[in-house]
């Protein structure tokens, strides 16, 4: 039986192979009759470690490059331009310090468009992704036409944000497509104004974006089911163990490191929704359905308060941050660990 | 004599019941993943069919076939040149922004994966840490800053930031696939004189292909939907993409729902066929894990 199962890919790395970095010694020195003196080995080593370093500047330039400044210096810049009164238009002058963080928090709008993002996060939590891994996992059963159910259920996935909103728009329209279903099915009762009505509007935002999410989830819980080896289970049917007991003692802890990434994936996801309620709702009625990345675009390009908006960027940023370190330190380590241990000589 | 054990357990009284609670429990299991797929399928199937309506039967009656099939409304878009227009706009962007971050991501992954260096691990964080970022928490001083470098209403305008946002996600995919390749292989070929570029390109990425292809469909795909970033950077109508002609028309046609469905339509068609052809390179990429050498 393995030790220790294979990794799915969408995890962390695994520290499995041997450590990088003895690679390419110089063929003259192995091949020497009579053993290098100590001279030439220290030579032979220094000239090693140079080409190493070059090659490694080489590589990383470009990346580092269009990182650093397409995405390093415009963060920086957000914090900067965040102490400002400034509409984008000549260079900030008029410095503020912390007045448009306290202004962000005493606006009842903008701590809306928080609370709903928290909202967001807490359902795609408790209902989308165990939705996605039940259907993995019905999935993995070796079911027929399984190939063709994972096409259909990861399709919304490849299709824009746009997309999903103009058509689930169309289709929660009243008298749309869900009101006559609905109505078909003898359910009057439950129409509401999906998208009109301030109660409910979240509430429909977030059943677009499982609609259009949760496949994803899926496929990444399918390839981390198809990495754990059968014989586990198969074993642990033949000591007697039921379905259940078999996912929730095998088949769930082996899961972990891709449940963990698939739950961090889903936070940061949820936190900077922008594309779906701009299209569907822009953040209405009554800002019900607002979302910070909303509001920030709101204040930055319709009401050109560049430096206000700023603010707001920086204080997704941080919770994103925030969020990030916590996890990495307290639930993704375990993940991590052989990783660092094994590479990070 | 285990197995002759648990074929004698399978006849105890009670295992037929068992077995028929499992043929029971698989119909369960096939009616919950068909149910699934077709509620997956409505929005989807709703816009292509709804194209075919007129908006007089999309409100009378939006579930049926279309009765008739009324074709303008496509042939209409098809005939426009807006739409074209906005589709090549997209093309170019999608190939241009992948075309960047691939090749660059993949230079990067190779040092973070096999070379051992001081502050390697720092790099690497600093390049995961851009997972956290999208582009809508920079977007006000990527405006700027493209603003500042003339390249708004350009295609590059677009692209380059966004190769720059595509980065960390490719090289966290990367990664863990070159550091699984057997350093055997590198060691092999470093003895026969192999440098490490010339490794990188003779053996690497050919051993790379599907996760090459995976990471490169997530980028087009990526860059596709878009909306921001172009929302942003493309004022002028005749550089628009897709997406933003699709709200763009949504806005304009607010009556005309067939209209809207069937420009809706068209604009994911080119979405869905690359689904279609890239979806085992793509499905299989995700779930090869390693190359077993």
């Amino acid at each position: 039986m393995p030790q220790r199962p294979v990794r799915p890919t969408a995890s962390v790395p695994t520290g499995q192979a041997a450590p990088p970095g003895r690679l390419a010694p110089p063929v003259s020195v192995r091949v020497r009759k009579r053993g290098p003196s100590p001279t030439d080995r220290r030579r032979a080593r220094r000239a090693r470690v140079a080409r190493k370093w070059v090659a490694i500047a080489l590589f990383l330039a470009p990346a580092l490059a269009l990182y650093c400044l397409l995405v390093v210096a415009p963060i920086f810049q957000a914090f900067h331009y965040s102490g400002y009164k400034w509409n984008g238009l000549s260079s900030p002058t008029n410095f503020v310090g912390l007045d448009n963080f306290k202004r962000a928090f005493g606006d009842d709008v903008f701590t809306g468009a928080l609370k709903h993002n928290g909202i967001i996060v807490a359902l795609s939590l408790a209902v989308q992704l165990p939705f996605a891994l039940a259907i993995a996992w019905i999935l993995n059963q070796r079911l027929k036409g399984r190939a063709l159910l994972r096409v259909l259920f990861f399709a919304p996935f490849v299709l824009s944000e746009v997309v999903a909103a103009v058509v689930w728009s169309l289709m929660l329209q009243p008298q749309g497509l869900a009101d006559h279903t609905l109505n078909a099915a003898g359910l009057h009762a439950v129409i509401h104004d999906w998208l009109a009505d301030p109660s409910i509007v979240l509430y429909s935002v977030f059943i677009v974006i499982s609609w259009k999410y949760f496949g994803f989830h899926m496929v990444l819980y399918l390839a981390g089911l198809q990495q754990i080896p059968k014989e586990l289970e198969e074993a642990a049917a033949i000591d007697g163990a039921n379905t259940r007991q078999i996912f929730r003692y095998i088949t769930f802890p082996l899961l972990g490191p891709t449940i963990r990434i698939s739950v961090f994936l889903s936070i940061i996801g949820a936190i900077q929704l922008f594309d779906l309620v701009w299209v569907m709702t822009g953040g209405g009625p009554v800002d019900a359905s607002n979302t910070m990345a909303v509001y920030m675009i709101n204040h930055g390009f319709k009401r050109f308060e560049f430096g206000y908006a700023s603010a707001v960027a920086v204080i997704m940023l941080v919770i994103s941050l925030v969020i990030a370190v916590t996890y990495q330190r307290f639930v993704l380590r375990r993940d991590l660990q052989g990783a660092l241990t094994t590479m990070g000589r | 004599m285990a197995t002759a054990d648990t074929t004698i357990d399978r006849r105890r009284p009670g295992a037929a019941g068992r077995r028929l609670r499992r043929i029971g429990g698989r119909t369960a299991l096939y009616a919950i993943a068909w149910i699934a797929a077709i509620a997956t399928l409505v929005p989807i199937l709703y816009a292509i069919l709804g194209g075919f309506r007129d908006t007089g039967q999309l409100s009378t009656n939006p579930v049926a076939l279309p009765d008739p099939w009324v074709f303008s409304n496509y042939t209409g878009i098809l005939k426009s040149s807006t739409f074209w227009t906005q589709v090549k706009n997209s093309v170019v962007i999608a190939l241009v922004s992948t075309g960047l971050t691939v090749p660059v991501a993949a230079l990067a992954a190779f040092i973070f994966a096999r070379f051992a260096f001081r502050g390697r691990e720092l790099l690497y964080t600093i390049f995961t840490l851009g997972l956290l970022f999208p582009v809508a928490i920079a977007i006000l001083p990527i405006f700027i800053m493209v603003r500042n470098l003339g390249l708004l209403d350009s295609p590059l305008g677009v692209a380059l930031p966004q190769a720059a946002f595509g980065l960390p996600m490719t090289i966290i995919i990367l990664r863990p696939f070159f550091h699984s390749i057997p350093s055997d292989l590198q060691d092999a070929a470093a003895i026969d004189g192999c440098g490490p570029f010339r490794f990188f390109v003779r053996i690497l990425l050919p051993l790379s292909r599907p996760v090459l292809a995976t990471v490169s469909v997530l980028a087009i795909v990526g860059s596709w939907n878009a909306f921001l970033l172009p929302l942003v950077v493309l004022t002028d109508s005749g550089g628009w993409t897709l997406p933003l002609g699709v709200t763009n028309y949504s806005q304009q046609y607010t009556t005309d729902t067939a209209k809207v469905l069937a420009f809706t339509t068209l604009s994911m068609v080119p979405a869905l066929i690359f689904y279609a052809f890239a979806e085992r390179q793509l499905i299989k990429g995700l779930t090869s894990g390693a190359v077993k050498g």
